[in-house]
């Protein structure tokens, strides 16, 4: 299904995306206006740091530390947009955290990725860095026995630079708002189930990156107009260095070069997935304020009825979803894949 | 009194763990010399030793810069060893191992199984003639070349000077009696051979030529052993996994289990962090727990599994990071067999239930249908969670069918499909290059469902005509000479004619022969009246060459 590129359209391409490259650097020392620092911890030499723009996350923030310290981030950089649950003070609170403010737009923020360029670009040169959102979870291969300073370090020696990791959509078998969710436990129990074989994957030639789409969300709101559906490759593991900038989300990366994670020959590579736990029950009250927002979409109004649906507390289960049980059984399925780290 | 066996430790980094380790040694009484790179830093050094204090059982050897595959590797082992035959005399066996190595058995179960053969050096020292396993090309060369240029920090130069020196044929005449030997670094060898070795008077000669050799630490002692030693077991009690770029592969907590399993004495390379191996081999529990029989091969299989899904990767998967070229790589390009009917359900009655019933198969509809997909009995959703969803289908129908493949692996799938369906040229040609494949065609089948009015069209002749444009560029794609699935056509008049034996072909490669004999053959749908509208359609100047299909 990959093809490959005539060389010349290959380095016009690779001409274009340099000055893109440049151009959204550009725009994020631009952005760095507006952001404050509110608390500034050091950050030690060779640290996994992770990054991670928010707004009113207080129910998933404590499990969300938990899992990212548990697996090895030493410091964490938030980017709080204008948080009004209590984020803010508890982000404060905590002893890694380096915390930014903002109340500047999301959207006209690229959804945050000027904010996150720049504070990539201040303080990520040289580390290895996690770039996730509250709601997801990074899990990789043997994720429980060897944390990330195992993998970075073997990632490091295969000469790679980057680690993909797709969204994994989770939902519980029900109504969305008929789970019961305990902030500060696991999300995983009560949304426990996910799609296992239904995504599609296109390749863009022009950042030579995969667009995978599919999962829950495509098949029950946007089976309709399915180029809507939303995009699930992230590239959530990184070596960063100044020279590079985040596209789109963290979908792709520039330069291009990065986001050539995958085998085009019959081998594969190492890949995670980032357990996806949008689905909370409370999805379902914030719904209707985030359509009001329109602050999650470039063409914010074409998703107003996937927010309507969303509000409905509609179920995603069905029976052939699979009920999730670690990583093992995602490598079995071949959504993630070990790539040669035995 | 201490044990017979000493140890040498080769260390460059994770100190704390090399330190750990040493104690482990000198607890059971082993003496201990450990040589620490000259690279490390001054201050990590006095911790060590600030750690460690002064004990009766520890020396520590001349430092030594030891880039990879350097000679100073080999002179540091030297040196070291040397310092622990003179300054330790009843030690019998020395084994040279690395800071990140960790051993596997209790030192009381080591001792015994050297004391049994205390004139046995353990080295793995294979004649270069016979050693295929070598990583990076180079055997014989290693040692008729010279070697000025470092392999990992100066590539391009190293390869250059390899190049030149074959083209001007350069060859280094090999010291006599020496005869070439490669193995594992990692030895344990007998205070007698090591003792020749350190003294013997050719010792600068050999040194001279080694020095300028490929990777001495994997041969120097390897072929010297051959000249002194009394018997020689040639496999290394250190366990060690290269993964294909040739660097040893890192044992993690998971391992534990395996390593357990290994008939070897040490293990090489931990992983600093894995705090539940350092804990579990290098505490009492070893000793206690009963012992685990050795399955060396487990742990090959392991290993070569991981490196097989690197390299290989598993067929019809199309993943985040397998993305495979599949006109390059020429493997299969869908997860298991599978096969398509086109027309089958046009002429015969009830075709997918008859089918079900005498294979077994859960066969599926028009999968490409337009407006829904007919997956088995009306589902809404197959496995896998794939929608019935036309639009999401119709978005990427080539990962549909692949997906489905994947979902469904290990069971075949069988579906109709025909000129009728959205499937395109694309989807065509990837089926018909996929050895996965097998492709039953009636030619001219899709003429039925029109005469029935299954399909209501504006203008009936336009849409026979693009039904039929369709059907004759598939036809042209499995007819390539090129095609890996397996395809048979029949036109619809000899289908007619003799159907049985034709269903019985394709039956019989499914596995249904028993099926065929408990349920019989489907019958025939009615066309009682077709002939006479196709000569009405003929009249009305529908292309000839339609009404050839249905002339047996």
């Amino acid at each position: 299904m990959f093809t490959p590129l005539p060389p010349a359209q290959d380095r016009w391409f690779t001409f274009r995306m340099h000055w893109k490259r440049r151009r959204l650097r550009a725009r994020a020392i631009l952005k760095a206006r507006e952001l404050t620092c509110l608390r500034r911890r050091p950050i030690s030499r060779g640290a996994i740091l992770l990054f991670c723009t928010l707004r009113n996350e207080a129910e998933r923030l404590d499990w969300f530390l938990h899992h990212y310290r548990r697996l090895g981030v030493q410091h964490f950089i938030f980017v709080d947009n204008a948080s009004d649950d209590g984020t803010r003070e508890r982000l404060l609170a905590q002893p890694d955290a380096t915390v930014y403010a903002t109340q500047a737009s999301y959207r006209a923020s690229r959804f945050g990725l000027d904010w996150i360029n720049w504070v990539m670009l201040r303080h990520a040169h040289g580390h290895w860095c996690v770039v996730a959102d509250a709601d997801e979870l990074l899990i990789y291969p043997h994720w429980q026995t060897r944390p990330l300073p195992a993998l970075t370090g073997w990632l490091d020696d295969q000469g790679a630079q980057v680690m993909p990791a797709m969204m994994l959509e989770l939902y519980p078998k029900g109504p969305l708002d008929q789970a019961q969710y305990t902030p500060g436990t696991d999300p995983l129990n009560c949304l426990n189930w996910f799609d296992a074989g239904n995504y599609t994957i296109t390749r863009k030639p022009l950042l030579d990156c995969l667009l995978i789409q599919g999962g829950p969300r495509a098949r029950a709101f946007f089976h309709d107009r399915p180029n809507r559906a939303p995009t699930l490759t992230k590239l959530p593991l990184i070596r960063w260095s100044f020279h590079n900038a985040w596209v789109n989300s963290t979908h792709s990366i520039l330069p291009r070069a990065l986001n050539r994670v995958y085998d085009t020959g019959p081998g594969e590579r190492i890949s995670g997935v980032l357990l996806h736990t949008k689905f909370l029950p409370s999805v379902v009250a914030k719904s209707p304020v985030e359509k009001a927002r329109g602050e999650h979409f470039g063409n914010a109004t074409v998703f107003d009825a996937y927010y309507d649906a969303v509000a409905q507390a509609p179920d995603l289960w069905c029976a052939d979803s699979t009920q999730f049980a670690g990583w093992e059984q995602l490598e079995e399925l071949g959504l993630i894949s070990r790539g040669g780290w035995a | 009194m201490s044990a017979r066996l000493g140890i040498v430790m080769l260390c460059h980094t994770a100190l704390d763990r090399a330190e750990q380790v040493a104690r482990f040694w000198m607890q059971a009484g082993c003496p201990v010399v450990m040589h620490i790179d000259r690279a490390v830093p001054e201050r990590e050094v006095t911790a060590l030793r600030a750690a460690l204090g002064s004990q009766d059982l520890l020396r520590f050897g001349p430092r030594y810069r030891c880039p990879w595959g350097s000679w100073n590797i080999v002179r540091a082992s030297q040196d070291a060893a040397a310092l622990l035959l003179r300054e330790f005399p009843q030690v019998n066996h020395v084994m040279l191992s690395s800071g990140a190595c960790l051993p596997l058995r209790p030192v009381a179960q080591m001792l015994e199984m050297l004391s049994a053969r205390p004139d046995t050096d353990f080295i793995e020292s294979v004649a270069i003639d016979h050693a295929t396993w070598i990583m990076g090309g180079l055997s014989e060369e290693r040692f008729t070349l010279y070697f000025p240029f470092n392999w990992r920090s100066q590539r391009w130069l190293f390869d250059r000077a390899v190049d030149w020196q074959r083209r001007l044929r350069i060859r280094r005449e090999i010291p006599r009696p020496l005869a070439p030997h490669m193995g594992s670094q990692w030895w344990c060898l007998t205070r007698t051979t090591l003792q020749a070795i350190l003294t013997h008077p050719k010792r600068a000669r050999y040194e001279r030529y080694f020095r300028r050799n490929w990777i001495p630490d994997e041969s120097y002692f390897q072929t010297l052993v051959r000249l002194h030693a009394r018997e020689i077991e040639s496999r290394s009690l250190t366990l060690v996994k290269f993964d294909r770029n040739g660097r040893p592969n890192l044992f993690y907590d998971d391992h534990l289990n395996l390593l357990r399993r290994s008939d070897c004495l040490m293990a090489r390379k931990i992983w600093p962090g894995a705090d539940g191996l350092y804990d579990f081999f290098l505490s009492d529990q070893p000793a206690r727990l009963p012992a685990v029989p050795a399955e060396p091969a487990k742990i090959d299989r392991y290993f070569e599994l991981a490196e097989r899904q690197r390299t290989e990767g598993r067929a019809g998967l199309y993943m985040q990071s397998r993305f495979p070229d599949i006109n390059e790589t020429g493997a299969a390009r869908s997860a298991g067999p599978y096969v398509g009917f086109a027309g089958f359900d046009h002429v015969f009655e009830n075709f997918d239930y008859w089918l079900g019933q005498v294979t077994g198969l859960r066969p599926h509809g028009h999968l490409y249908a337009p407006g829904c997909v007919q997956f088995h009995g009306g589902a809404q959703v197959w496995h896998g969670a794939l929608s019935a969803s036309a639009k999401l289908r119709d978005y990427n129908p080539r990962m549909f069918l692949t997906n489905l493949l994947w979902s469904t692996r290990g069971e075949v799938q069988a579906f109709s499909f025909g000129p009728e369906d959205t499937l395109g040229h694309e989807m065509i040609d990837f089926m018909t290059y996929d050895p996965n494949a097998t492709l039953a065609v009636i030619r001219g089948a899709w003429l039925l469902p029109l005469w029935r009015g299954e399909a209501r069209s504006e203008d009936l002749l336009a849409h026979a005509g693009a039904l039929q444009r369709r059907e004759q560029d598939w036809l042209g794609q499995m007819a390539s000479r090129w095609a890996q699935a397996r395809v048979h056509v029949w036109s619809l008049g000899e289908m007619l004619a003799a159907p049985n034996p034709r269903l019985e072909e394709i039956v019989t490669r499914l596995g249904g022969t028993a099926g065929l004999q408990a349920h019989g053959y489907p019958s025939l749908r009615p066309r009682e009246g077709f002939d006479d509208w196709l000569v009405g359609l003929r009249n009305k100047g529908l292309p000839p060459q339609i009404l050839k299909d249905y002339q047996p």
